[in-house]
């Protein structure tokens, strides 16, 4: 009994830490108060029409928009084939291959939005737009090559290698056996990757330049000339969509089980 | 030349380790073939080097007449059922069977005309919209066969397909493979760890070890006439002596085993009159002994380590000299405190096969 309590206390805490903040910024995106100020103060909707109003949020966000899109698609185009190879097939290197298709999501981004930067923009001298999807691709790709080696794991060779026996070449059963079935894996990938490059900071914060930013970078240097509340009601918007796409996805499809 | 022949192959998961070493196999047409075998023994890795999942690295392939050995495994028309059934998850019983007429262009109608057929011929008829998840065990297995017969196949392999059904379905779906089998003359090769399953389907045994072919013939000869130590252990003959051939005559053979003299009259074809004086080995079922009486032939005094009541019979381990023996013998166990007795072989129920060395 001393145990279960001590669990409930703990639960308790690690939610208070989760969701706690979102709360936070939900509450604070009603205030009326000209600050970002915990309680809040009153309450107005005033925050959300501002949000909206500001040219520089609607313009990042088609960028981030567009750029997670693309970005994800290109992606996921590559990470499918290098997940469906990882799988079925044994060859030599593999492990460290794999090594290194993961190595975006180990190496702190940081570093890989600073090496983007020398690379795309003082070597190759590539338009700031055209680097910034490269680089989330980047980024991306390992997201993909993982959620989908992960359903394809649960996709038995066996129904491939029927469909094959019953006529179709490896690329026909492919399409015909092998996608139809991992669906829910592909989309669990695609909203994992698109929000990762939605939300990501360190390395757009290195490919955006004059011009040219990102929803999150913009959101940043709002930040650092206002303290209202317009930040808080952004955010409540995003999570909101967020939670809306993610929950849509798991009662359609169930895609927890892959993420 | 037989219908099915495959010459020297060499084959395997990994280049340069094959399970199958110089394997020759040959099938006629219209054979049911089980290969039979222990996990591991190379019987798997020869179906699928038939169907052409594995590209042998020696050897060749040939069905029919033509060679198949570079042949890739969606153009030999080769039906393929797996153990577990592979169906197309997100397809519906129909068009999981549809799947290779389409493949083939066959026309609507005669695709509508044939799934109809084979789906009446394995008692599915009216399952044709569900989808394999709403299902049973020997109801999916039906839609793998009709999957796999409707196509026409040349020849049939099975890997399995019963190991995954509780005992009574399995007996069913045995009798009916045996039934389709008859009515649709289709060659068929079927793999299996299940000694039953392989004596009631087949026409041939071949039973493999270690990517090698241990024993090929009816069941009955695999069963009463083991040629190899391991076949008699794999079929049950569990006991072995070994003697020393002391006389081989044209029914009978005498056996020497530490004084004792055995008879058997199931000499292994294999024995001539050169190995007399050589060393031989005797194979018996525990469920052959019987309790002696007196010592002489084939009778020997053991020393009994347990007995184990059964209710109908009872089970006793027991060594004479340095051979573990086992017995299951009607009736309650002898009576305590005696831990030597007298067991007899009748000699209609011995192999003389030659030794092991």
């Amino acid at each position: 009994m001393k145990n279960s309590k001590l669990l409930i206390l703990i639960t308790a805490m690690v939610f208070i830490f989760l969701i706690g903040p979102f709360i936070m910024i939900f509450l604070t995106s009603f205030s009326s108060d000209a600050i970002m100020r915990f309680p809040p103060k009153g309450f107005t909707m005033s925050w959300y029409a501002k949000a909206l109003n500001i040219q520089m949020f609607r313009t990042t966000f088609w960028v981030s928009l567009q750029t997670g899109l693309l970005a994800t698609a290109t992606a996921m185009l590559l990470g499918v084939p290098v997940a469906y190879a990882n799988i079925r097939f044994n060859y030599r290197g593999k492990g460290t291959l794999e090594l290194l298709f993961s190595s975006p999501a180990i190496v702190p981004g940081m570093v890989i939005g600073f090496a983007l930067l020398r690379f795309f923009v003082y070597v190759s001298n590539i338009p700031i737009v055209i680097g910034l999807y490269l680089g989330h691709t980047a980024i991306l790709f390992p997201y993909t090559v993982r959620v989908v080696s992960a359903s394809l794991r649960n996709f038995e060779g066996d129904i491939e290698q029927a469909a094959i026996s019953l006529g179709s070449t490896p690329l026909h059963a492919f399409f015909a056996v092998v996608l139809p079935n991992i669906r829910s894996g592909l989309v669990a990938a695609f909203i994992l990757a698109f929000i990762t490059s939605f939300n990501n900071v360190p390395v757009s914060l290195f490919l955006t330049g004059p011009g040219v930013a990102t929803l999150p970078i913009q959101m940043l240097s709002y930040m650092e000339y206002y303290y209202d509340p317009t930040i808080s009601a952004l955010s409540s918007i995003i999570i909101v969509l967020t939670v809306i796409v993610v929950q849509s996805a798991e009662k359609l499809l169930g895609i927890s089980k892959y993420v | 030349m037989a219908f099915i022949e495959l010459k020297d192959i060499d084959a395997g998961y990994e280049k340069g380790k094959p399970i199958l070493k110089n394997f020759h196999l040959s099938v006629e047409q219209g054979e049911l073939v089980s290969l039979l075998g222990p996990s591991g023994c190379g019987k798997t890795t020869t179906l699928r080097t038939i169907a052409g999942f594995i590209m042998a690295e020696k050897g060749s392939v040939t069905i029919g007449g033509k060679d198949y050995t570079n042949v890739p495994p969606n153009k030999r028309n080769i039906g393929l059922v797996f153990q577990n059934y592979a169906l197309f998850p997100h397809l519906s019983v129909f068009d999981n069977v549809a799947y290779g007429l389409r493949r083939r262009k066959v026309s609507k109608p005669e695709i509508a005309k044939r799934v109809a057929d084979v789906l009446h011929l394995v008692s599915l008829k009216g399952y044709e919209d569900r989808l394999p998840a709403q299902l049973s065990g020997g109801q999916r297995q039906r839609v793998a066969l009709a999957r796999s017969i409707v196509i026409e196949p040349e020849l049939l392999l099975l890997d399995e397909p019963l190991s995954n059904l509780d005992a009574k379905l399995r007996d069913e779906m045995r009798a009916e493979l045996s039934r389709l089998q008859h009515q649709l003359g289709i060659t068929m090769i079927y793999v299996t760890h299940d000694q039953i399953e392989a004596m009631s389907l087949s026409s041939r045994i071949i039973v493999m070890n270690e990517g090698l072919i241990e024993q090929s013939g009816p069941p009955e000869d695999i069963y009463e006439y083991p040629a190899t130590p391991f076949v008699a252990r794999f079929v049950g003959f569990d006991n072995r002596i070994d003697g020393t051939l002391t006389r081989l005559e044209s029914k009978s053979v005498h056996v020497d085993v530490q004084g004792v003299e055995f008879i058997s009259t199931r000499p292994s074809p294999n024995l001539s009159k050169q190995d007399e004086g050589k060393s031989v080995s005797l194979y018996f079922r525990p469920d052959d002994t019987q309790i002696g009486v007196e010592p002489g032939k084939n009778a020997f005094e053991v020393t009994i380590d347990f007995s184990n009541y059964q209710g109908n019979t009872t089970q006793y381990a027991m060594h004479l000299g340095s051979h573990a023996l086992r017995a299951v013998v009607p009736g309650k166990p002898i009576a305590d405190g005696t831990d030597r007795t007298v067991f007899s072989i009748p000699p209609d129920k011995v192999i003389a096969e030659k030794g092991v060395r």
